[in-house]
């Protein structure tokens, strides 16, 4: 029988802990077949988050790191000041990123680390319970806003990659979403763009990723990327927010 | 052959620029951290010495930044180093955590400055319970080595450096305001990094299978045995690593207990009941963890009285009150706050116990 479709190199063979319809899986298999179409698998090394993607090196055969809570872009300053050469990619949650290590990301990127960065922004905290992130829609309950976000109390969600672009050590910044086959091939167009970027030695790169969490949405999966593409591209506009060298 | 002199050249220069350059010596290359009085001269130091030697050096956004910078270095094989004094330190606490439950090499630098909270700049020895019985969270151990003059500044650097490799854990030099600050004439001896191999090091995976580094153990009894292994490894730094300096501890009736700084007041009281026909010798333990309990355990002598002199409110001497056993015969000496013993004084407290 003729094999027309397998796992890429490298990601794994085994089970998934991810929830059913969740947008972690989908963004593993992206950086995977992003990482083995460029051929750099033998020189990237990531660095996995505190989140549900803490588990993320049991997915990809990759050398891989775990950091504290919101401090992979300052773990992976440090291995890229070791090796240049090395390719290093982070990937984070929006808890993560946005909320306990803001100033290590916002400080990584002004710094221009040659370093890449990818942000899960799934508006919750999955992994303790779907709490209020950064990034919760104004008015979307959680187990910490159950009556919603009250923007009063708590402001409007944060632009990662609109204020990120601000930067000058930013090379790219771009926002995509999982909702549906076509954007889940952009998706992979821009984390491809993010590692070219950082190949080219161009600094910063960044790919914010809007992923569903059926599980704290309280929705099926399909509700999950029907709420993506209605709700939470208005919040978030998805496009490319800087690519330096752009002619 | 060059001389022993040429080899050892005496130069002079404060505390803080000896760590750095024992650092420098010891094949660090990777140094991070973040402005902080007492130790902004080791900061500014390694920033000049990167420099010439061709090595990174960062001014990280936090301490909290820079101790994860360390780990990054140090996950990819690299010598790597942070300093700090007391707040920023337990800032990097959660950090020295992570960094020993993966099992990952470290130096941490500690000039201690007076607490609790922003405190002062003053010298102190406040950061020992914090040092030795573990600031962040989980059963860890680091090696905590205690210098008492710019020599030992120079000499201990660089054994933290092999001794982290060795062990694969982080070490931390607990010095002091008056220690960084101090110039002092030092032998800036050639010094020879041992060579640990690392297997271990994250490189991209070449050829092999990826690797990883962490320090989350979710399998049914996982963390059971990474701790219990970890334990073991404890167990081993204790029974090779223990260092320490003694001077006269069996013939003497009173014996005094001090490290870092206070050591270096506490030995002169010591000469000078000497000198007045008291029996009197110090200890002065040179490894804060592993501490040298046998020193104390071993004394036969159950007559012996012990006075601990600290620049703190009273934290090693529950230590030494743990190794002697008995309450009665240790005695303290300490005040925090900025407050630095007087030999006169520590004289005076070793003679009403003789
Ligand atoms: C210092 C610290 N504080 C809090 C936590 C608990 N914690 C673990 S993951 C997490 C939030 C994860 O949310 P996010 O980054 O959005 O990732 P997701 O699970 O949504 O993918 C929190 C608060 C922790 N592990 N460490
Ligand atoms: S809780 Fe949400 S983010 Fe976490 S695995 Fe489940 S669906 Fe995914
Ligand atoms: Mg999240």
């Amino acid at each position: 029988m003729k094999k027309v479709f397998g796992r890429t190199r490298t990601l794994r063979d085994t089970h998934t802990h991810y929830c059913p319809g969740c947008g972690h899986g989908i963004a593993h298999r992206l950086v995977a077949e992003v990482i083995d179409e460029l051929g750099i698998r033998e020189r990237t090394i990531g660095v996995a988050p505190i989140g549900c993607a803490v588990l993320a090196y049991y997915y990809w055969d990759l050398d891989i790191c775990e950091a504290p809570h919101g401090r992979p872009p300052a773990v992976a300053t440090g291995m890229k000041s070791v090796n240049p050469k090395n390719i290093v990619f982070t990937y984070q949650g929006d808890g993560d990123l946005a909320a306990i290590g803001f100033n290590e990301t916002i400080h990584t990127a002004n710094r221009g680390e040659n370093i890449t960065v990818i942000f899960i922004n799934n508006a919750v905290y999955g992994m303790t319970g779907g709490q209020m992130a950064p990034t919760t829609l104004c008015g979307q309950v959680t187990a910490t806003t159950p009556s919603g976000r009250n923007v009063k109390r708590y402001g409007h969600p944060i632009h990662v990659a609109e204020l990120l672009a601000n930067l000058p050590g930013v090379s790219f910044s771009s926002r995509v979403a999982l909702s549906d086959i076509p954007n889940i091939m952009k998706t992979k167009q821009a984390i491809k763009k993010a590692f070219q970027v950082q190949m080219d030695g161009k600094g910063f790169s960044i790919v914010e990723i809007l992923s569903p969490c059926p599980t704290y949405w309280r929705k099926t999966p399909v509700e999950s990327l029907k709420f993506i593409k209605e709700k939470m591209v208005k919040t978030f506009p998805l496009g490319v927010f800087k690519e330096c060298g752009k002619k | 052959m060059k001389s022993k002199a040429a080899k050892e050249r005496k130069v002079l220069m404060c505390g803080n620029e000896v760590i750095g350059e024992a650092a420098v010596q010891a094949g660090c290359r990777h140094y991070f951290g973040y402005p902080i009085t007492p130790q902004n001269e080791l900061t500014a130091y390694m920033a000049k010495r990167m420099e010439e030697v061709g090595g990174v050096f960062l001014q990280s956004e936090s301490e909290l930044a820079a101790i994860n910078m360390v780990l990054g270095a140090s996950a990819c094989g690299a010598r790597a180093m942070t300093s700090s004094s007391s707040p920023g330190i337990s800032l990097k606490q959660e950090g020295i955590s992570y960094i020993a439950g993966m099992e990952l090499p470290a130096v941490i630098v500690n000039v201690m400055r007076g607490g609790p909270g922003l405190g002062n700049i003053s010298p102190s020895q406040s950061d020992y319970f914090q040092a030795v019985k573990g600031g962040g969270h989980g059963d860890y151990r680091i090696i905590v080595l205690a210098p008492s003059c710019s020599q030992e500044l120079y000499d201990l650097t660089a054994l933290a450096f092999d001794l982290a490799d060795t062990y694969r854990n982080p070490v931390m030099i607990l010095a002091d305001g008056i220690l960084g600050q101090m110039m002092e004439p030092v032998a800036l001896r050639q010094i020879n990094p041992k060579h640990v191999k690392k297997p271990w090091v994250l490189t991209g995976a070449k050829n092999r299978p990826g690797r990883r580094l962490c320090s989350l153990f979710l399998e049914t009894g996982g963390l059971e045995k990474h701790n219990a292994s970890l334990q073991e490894k404890y167990r081993r730094i204790k029974a090779k690593e223990v260092r320490c300096e003694t001077y006269n501890i069996s013939g003497a009736e009173v014996i005094a207990v001090a490290y870092g700084s206070s050591a270096r007041l506490t030995k002169a009281a010591v000469k000078m009941a000497e000198e007045r026909g008291i029996k009197a010798g110090y200890i002065k333990p040179i490894t804060l963890w592993p501490f040298p309990e046998d020193v104390f355990i071993k004394e036969k002598d159950k007559n012996k009285k012990y006075l601990v002199v600290e620049m703190n409110e009273g934290q090693m001497v529950e230590d030494v009150e743990r190794c002697v056993g008995d309450r009665k015969r240790v005695f303290f000496y300490g005040h925090a706050g900025g407050w630095i013993p007087q030999t006169e004084d520590i004289f005076k407290r070793i003679k009403k116990l003789a």
